[in-house]
């Protein structure tokens, strides 16, 4: 039987897109994560992407965030 | 200087720590050093109202007390070490109104340390415009403590902060957060009792950061270790553990004394900015217009007071030399000491034009979006988005450059930015080029329009630009970082710049220059002054014998026999002999033992090269003269060949020896500052002399 992967990283959004946090796939990443506001059940808004297409600008609690897409893909959302 | 009161100042990054320290102490401000890393320790002192006065330590600005970089490390390391000279009677933690439940997890943490706390509630109206309305009077109430809503930017409220502070007990009160002890409760009791702490929380920072804090001997360390193996302790767990644990507390404390009007999805102006500044076409043309700007300031700006500094050091020295007996004293003072004063303060216009523009860039949040841009790039060859600024500012300067990697947070990243800058060809080897290139390419143009000695100049800097890139890339692989690098990373809203904070980061650069690096740069120029004005005294007394005999002076005028006697000297001075001992390895360069002498001397800087020429080939060494040395260096032949010296090939590998050879006493010194240790310098000009080495062999040779 084939089963379908639902899972979607914060990294797949699209500038204009928003997703609720799940969980985190690496956990020395999720740490620092955390502190910066990025906590389970948080809304994330994708501002924008950087003009070369990485790092990309998040808005998560009030204030804006940029990250590589590498450390959003370790963001998975619900 | 005495105080009664010492006080740490804590908090986010971006939140107007800086605007709060500086409206604390004014210009009662000293920086030093933090044992062990780069960061300035600031601190300062401010009169409270009772009269006693306070020292206030402006620790580095971080989102935890878990460190992201080695930086970091400074703040746990002075709030956790009881018997540190900095340990703090009073914390003030500023916080961002706007932001407040990120804010809240540094303070629940440093509140847990139980070191009597204030919170300075910094930025009410940014929060109040956003529609976010804080209970202050409960709020403070819920964490036993006293929060003073400030305006740092308009100074207001600093008196009401600054009465809280004297109202302070001086026994912490504030309430615990969370239940530290339920996140490893054998492992805090075990390291409580055995190393005598009687606060938990800094019992399990010990656990987690044993490690990196200096006042943890080795066997401490080891002792932590073994009890973590023994109740399998594992610290990231238990960090994600703590911090969800703290948020639950915070989110606690804000659902009853935060309330939150929601507003539209109103677009912010900071937002509105962005799709300019960070556009895909026009936020490259902006910010390389800004590059532009600023390298043409440096250039520009700097060429006046550098100038009038200059003369003033040369009249000072023509005063001295008529006033002072002569003498080795004098010499000594004047043409070592006063020389080497001048070396240092001729700078300072390039470091305040350059700080001015990079303070800017940062208070106004604009260098985080270069970062931002520039990060897929730069990350590729090894370096950061902020490693754009220094690289171009090394096109007028390495040393304000170099002081300016600062604020590049990732240590590794820092480094090779360090490294790589002083690669850049600065203006100080420009008369080096022009000179060279003068003598040996036509000024011919090509295609009618191409003028052969600009294409030549432009070569030049082009392979500057690209053999750093290169370096970086190479660096990359070799250097291990230490910590693992982040770019999770705050873009602080605009604002307007600060012109006060400005005006005192200025200050304080050009202040640490001048003191800490003008040390090692009047030093060097010393030992190189006494290495090129003396020699053997039997080779010395017989030039003066010569130059004292009747023949010499009837058959030469006073100006042409002092020319040819300094000439003589330095041919027989240590730098001389030096210069000669070593012809037989620069030969395969192409040069001969009075190129070598001016390689010597030019270690001070690079645009000595020219005087030295002059000197050798005994003509006038003057700006006004360079025409001069050109027509002597053009005249010079081989006396065993008899052909010229400076051929094709020669002066090509000159030029490459000094693109790419660390010829420049000003930057060791700087990278000696901002790296603290005498290996990243060593490092950098072996590596940079060995490359300037094998370059210059292989022009030469494919071109001779």
């Amino acid at each position: 039987m084939l089963r379908l992967e639902l899972e979607m990283k914060l990294s797949q959004l699209e500038p204009g897109q928003a997703g609720i946090i799940k969980e985190f796939t690496d956990l020395e990443m999720s740490v620092k994560l955390m502190e910066m506001g990025c906590l389970p059940g948080e809304r994330i808004y994708v501002e924008r992407l950087a003009p070369l297409g990485d790092p990309m600008a998040i808005t998560v609690s009030g204030y804006q965030l940029s990250l590589r897409k590498f450390e959003a893909s370790t963001i998975i959302l619900q | 200087m005495n105080f009664d009161l010492k006080v740490a100042l804590v908090g986010n990054p971006n939140t107007g720590k800086s605007t709060v320290f500086n409206a604390l102490t004014g210009l009662n401000q000293k920086v030093g050093n933090f044992p062990g890393v780069t960061v300035d320790k600031k601190t300062g002192t401010c009169k409270l109202s009772d009269s006693r006065i306070a020292q206030i330590i402006d620790l580095p600005g971080t989102y935890s007390l878990y460190p992201k970089s080695k930086d970091e490390t400074i703040v746990l390391e002075v709030l956790a070490h009881r018997q540190g000279p900095s340990y703090p009677d009073i914390i003030v933690i500023v916080l961002d109104a706007s932001n407040l439940k990120r804010n809240l997890l540094l303070f629940t943490q440093v509140a847990d340390l139980k070191i009597p706390v204030v919170i300075a509630l910094n930025m009410t109206d940014v929060a109040q415009k956003a529609g976010i309305e804080i209970d202050i009077d409960s709020l403070a109430a819920r964490l036993g403590i006293q929060i003073v809503p400030i305006c740092a930017r308009k100074g207001e409220n600093i008196d009401k902060l600054k009465e809280a502070i004297v109202n302070t007990s001086l026994v912490a009160l504030q309430y615990d957060t969370i239940e530290v002890e339920a996140i490893a409760p054998e492992l805090i009791k075990k390291i409580s009792v055995e190393m005598l702490i009687d606060t938990p929380y800094i019992a399990l920072q010990l656990a987690h950061q044993h490690e990196v804090l200096h006042f943890i001997t080795p066997t401490q360390s080891e002792r932590i270790e073994e009890l973590e193996q023994e109740f399998s302790f594992h610290s990231q767990k238990a960090q994600a553990e703590e911090t969800i644990a703290r948020y639950n507390f915070i989110n606690d404390i804000l659902f009853d004394t935060v309330k939150r009007k929601t507003s539209g999805t109103e677009e912010t102006v900071s937002n509105r900015i962005d799709k300019v500044l960070t556009h895909k076409i026009w936020g490259f043309v902006i910010f390389f217009g800004v590059l532009f700007v600023i390298f043409q300031s440096i250039f520009a700006w700097s060429d006046y007071p550098q100038t009038l500094i200059e003369q003033l050091f040369i009249a000072l020295g023509n005063i001295a030399h008529r006033y002072l007996p002569s003498g080795v004293l004098t010499d000594l003072l004047v043409d070592g000491v006063l020389a080497g004063l001048s070396g240092v303060l001729v700078f300072i216009p390039q470091i305040a034009i350059l700080f001015t523009f990079i303070s800017m860039l940062e208070d106004t949040g604009y260098m985080a979006r270069v970062t931002f841009m520039m990060d897929k790039i730069m990350r590729k060859v090894g370096l950061n988005g902020k490693s754009v600024v220094p690289m171009i500012g090394g096109l007028a300067c390495a040393v304000p450059s170099i002081m300016s990697t600062r604020n590049i947070e990732n240590w590794k990243d820092r480094i090779i930015t360090i490294m790589v800058t002083p690669l850049v060809s600065c203006s100080a080897r420009l008369p080096i080029y022009t000179l060279l290139i003068s003598l040996v390419v036509p000024a011919e143009k090509v295609l009618g329009f191409i003028n052969m000695q600009g294409l030549a100049l432009m070569g030049m800097y082009a392979l500057s630009i690209v053999s750093a890139v290169l370096v970086a890339w190479v660096m990359k692989g070799l250097i291990k970082a230490r910590e693992r690098g982040y770019f999770i990373m705050e873009l602080p809203v605009y604002r307007m710049p600060r012109w006060d904070n400005v005006g005192l980061t200025v200050y304080q650069k050009v202040k640490a220059f001048v003191l800490e690096a003008g040390k090692v740069i009047i030093a060097i120029s010393v030992i190189l002054w006494v290495l090129a004005s003396y020699g053997p005294s039997e080779k010395r007394a017989e030039i003066e014998r010569k130059y004292a005999s009747k023949e010499f002076r009837q058959k030469y005028s006073g100006e042409e026999l002092q020319h040819l006697k300094a000439s003589e000297k330095l041919e027989a001075s240590y730098a001389g002999i030096f210069g000669k001992t070593i012809e037989p390895i620069i030969k395969p360069l192409g040069f001969d033992w009075k190129i070598g002498i001016a390689l010597i001397t030019s270690f001070a800087a690079r645009e000595v090269f020219v005087g030295t020429m002059a000197t050798i080939y005994s003509v006038n060494g003057d700006e006004t003269h360079v025409e001069s040395v050109k027509q002597k260096m053009a005249g010079a032949r081989n006396p065993i060949t008899g052909k010229p010296v400076f051929t094709f090939a020669v002066a090509f590998s000159l030029m490459v020896f000094y693109a790419f050879a660390m010829q420049c006493m000003s930057t060791v010194a700087v990278v000696y500052r901002e790296t603290k240790s005498w290996k990243w310098p060593v490092i950098q000009i072996v590596y940079m002399t060995a490359l300037a080495y094998f370059s210059s062999l292989i022009v030469y040779q494919a071109l001779v």
